[in-house]
């Protein structure tokens, strides 16, 4: 991508613009041609076209505009070049195309009064008929605009494997008649649900890396809430998707606090607070404040309220662990899961003591269905220490470090708590 | 577009062939499930065929090699889920025919396959010539 004048930040804004762009692109093309992969290479080119052009002329008073125009002319260019001779051009779109008069298109482009296509994108890359490590791929590319070799390096897949998956899925939603549109009325609760869980899976691979050497997979958050974004500026009616972005952006304030100078995690209740980013935690909760006026309350509002309690509180000891307990006993309600009685068990053993926490926890370790969930056995560590049973705790420690999520972590787990070989 | 609604079941032979021979008596073939699921399709104007097949069991393959033509007993592919019939809707996307797939009264333990035809190939002129 071409540098901007003023430098790196310079050509930081503009590669963000650029991408901003290139969804918005790639969306009206694909609505309008109903195939991601024509969509994809008539944007390429007309990105192409813009890099030379716009370092000769100076970039357009509308480049948004003057990218849909051109990509729009290099499709039509693309399928009458391709038309007669190419197998796979389907003759009926390509009428389709070669005759659509342009010129609203461009009208509307020049003016600034194109729609916004980008939901319908969003809706099609997260479509069910996906598979979801699919759909993650498809909204990263298209929505986001990361390159294939970016996502391939963040989910450590080879750049080929992920760049066969991409043709598959493109073909998939070309050939099943997959619509880049808003769903009907009555399936847009259950695709929005797809879109947010697909855009948090985005924020938690990121979250959930963290030691050094992993910066691409840590962009990842930044990704997830820069979508979070748009489907909040899109949809600014839904509750849940409001509180998926403050969600992230409460989670997030805790970044720089949450691994050490040495590159070791470090658990909340020892985190400097004062290395927590104070305008994400305002923003966070302030988007959650707009989103609880609103609806009742989904699982992202809630997991979002709790969070903002932990931002919002001066220490760990003097959290509103109570309060969290019941937002964790509401969350169980809307959508039971052991790992959230986990972390119920803990607030309520800081709010009411270990052997409170441990009657919740017990009967969790007790099931066995996460017995490989490290977090599980730290929490039990955690509350048997605070009972006052160190011996047992370090049976729950050693097993805590066994199931690790990564290798920093168990180091970690390792060093407070004795190896136990 | 069109779209096969392709309905497999683990039924057995025997239990097809019992199932079969109970909605033959029926007393009442004016309604039922499918029926009504039937009817609902054909006055949306989105019924392009429908078909209820003998089941697999009884299916006779032509194997065609090199060396030349071979007529077996069987079908294709022994497998569990046997495709026992399927219906033919045109509608306007992927969506519209999930829609008609999951409006139908299928059994626990059936799958319904939705698959998109491919239009605008060349032998599809003689369908209409």
């Amino acid at each position: 991508m071409a540098a901007g004048p003023d430098g790196v930040a310079g050509a930081t804004r503009l590669e963000r613009a650029f991408r901003e762009e290139w969804g918005a692109v790639v969306a009206t093309l694909a609505r309008r041609l109903g195939d991601l992969q024509a969509a994809e290479d008539a944007a390429a080119e007309a990105f192409a076209a813009a890099a030379a052009a716009w370092a000769r002329d100076g970039v357009p008073p509308n480049p948004g505009g003057w990218l849909t125009v051109t990509a729009w002319r290099k499709a039509v260019d693309a399928y009458r070049a391709g038309g007669a001779q190419t197998a796979s051009v389907d003759p009926q779109l390509l009428g389709q195309v070669t005759a659509a008069p342009a010129a609203d298109l461009e009208e509307q482009a020049m003016t600034g009064t194109l729609g916004d296509d980008r939901l319908g994108l969003i809706f099609a890359c997260c479509h069910p008929a996906l598979a979801e490590e699919v759909r993650v791929a498809l909204t990263l590319r298209f929505v986001a605009g990361l390159t294939t070799r970016e996502i391939a390096a963040a989910f450590v897949v080879p750049e080929a494997t992920l760049a066969q998956r991409l043709v598959r899925a493109k073909r998939k939603i070309r050939e099943s008649g997959i619509k880049f549109g808003v769903p009907p009325q009555h399936r847009l609760a259950e695709r929005l649900r797809s879109v947010r869980a697909v855009v948090y899976l985005v924020f938690n691979e990121g979250f959930a890396s963290g030691g050094d050497g992993e910066l691409i997979r840590r962009d990842l958050c930044e990704e997830a809430i820069w979508l979070g974004r748009l489907l909040g500026r899109l949809f600014p009616e839904d509750g849940e998707t409001a509180g998926l972005l403050a969600l992230m952006l409460l989670h997030q304030s805790r970044a720089a606090a949450r691994v050490s100078a040495d590159g070791r995690p470090v658990p909340l209740a020892e985190q400097d607070r004062s290395l927590w980013d104070a305008a994400l935690v305002s923003e966070g909760v302030a988007v959650l404040d707009r989103a609880l006026t609103r609806h009742g309350p989904g699982p992202y509002q809630l997991q979002a309220a709790i969070a903002a309690l932990h931002g919002q509180a001066g220490s760990f000891e003097s959290t509103d662990w109570a309060q969290i307990a019941l937002l964790y006993g509401a969350l169980a309600r809307l959508d039971p899961s052991p790992v959230v009685e986990v972390n119920r068990a803990v607030a309520v053993g800081m709010a009411d003591g270990g052997l409170a926490g441990l009657a919740v926890l017990v009967p969790v370790v007790a099931a066995g269905t996460l017995d490989q969930y490290g977090p599980l056995h730290a929490a039990h560590g955690f509350l048997l220490e605070k009972a006052g049973y160190p011996e047992r705790a370090r049976g729950a420690w050693a097993r805590a470090a066994e199931f690790a999520g990564n290798a920093a972590l168990r180091d970690e787990l390792l060093r407070r708590h004795g190896d136990p070989l | 577009m069109k779209y096969a609604l392709l309905i497999y079941s683990q039924t057995t032979a025997e239990e097809y062939a019992g199932i079969l021979a109970a909605t033959r008596q029926a007393a009442d073939t004016a309604h039922g499930p499918w029926v009504d699921y039937t009817r609902a399709a054909r006055e949306a104007g989105v019924l392009a065929g429908a078909e209820q097949l003998t089941h697999s069991e009884t299916a006779t393959s032509v194997r065609v090699s090199n060396g030349g033509q071979v007529i077996t007993d069987g079908p294709f592919m022994e497998t569990k889920e046997h495709l026992l019939g399927f219906y033919l809707v045109d509608v306007e996307d992927l969506d519209a025919a999930l829609d008609w797939a999951q409006r139908m009264p299928a059994h626990p333990g059936q799958t319904v396959e939705v698959r998109a035809a491919l239009s605008g190939l060349p032998w599809q002129r003689a369908l209409t010539e």
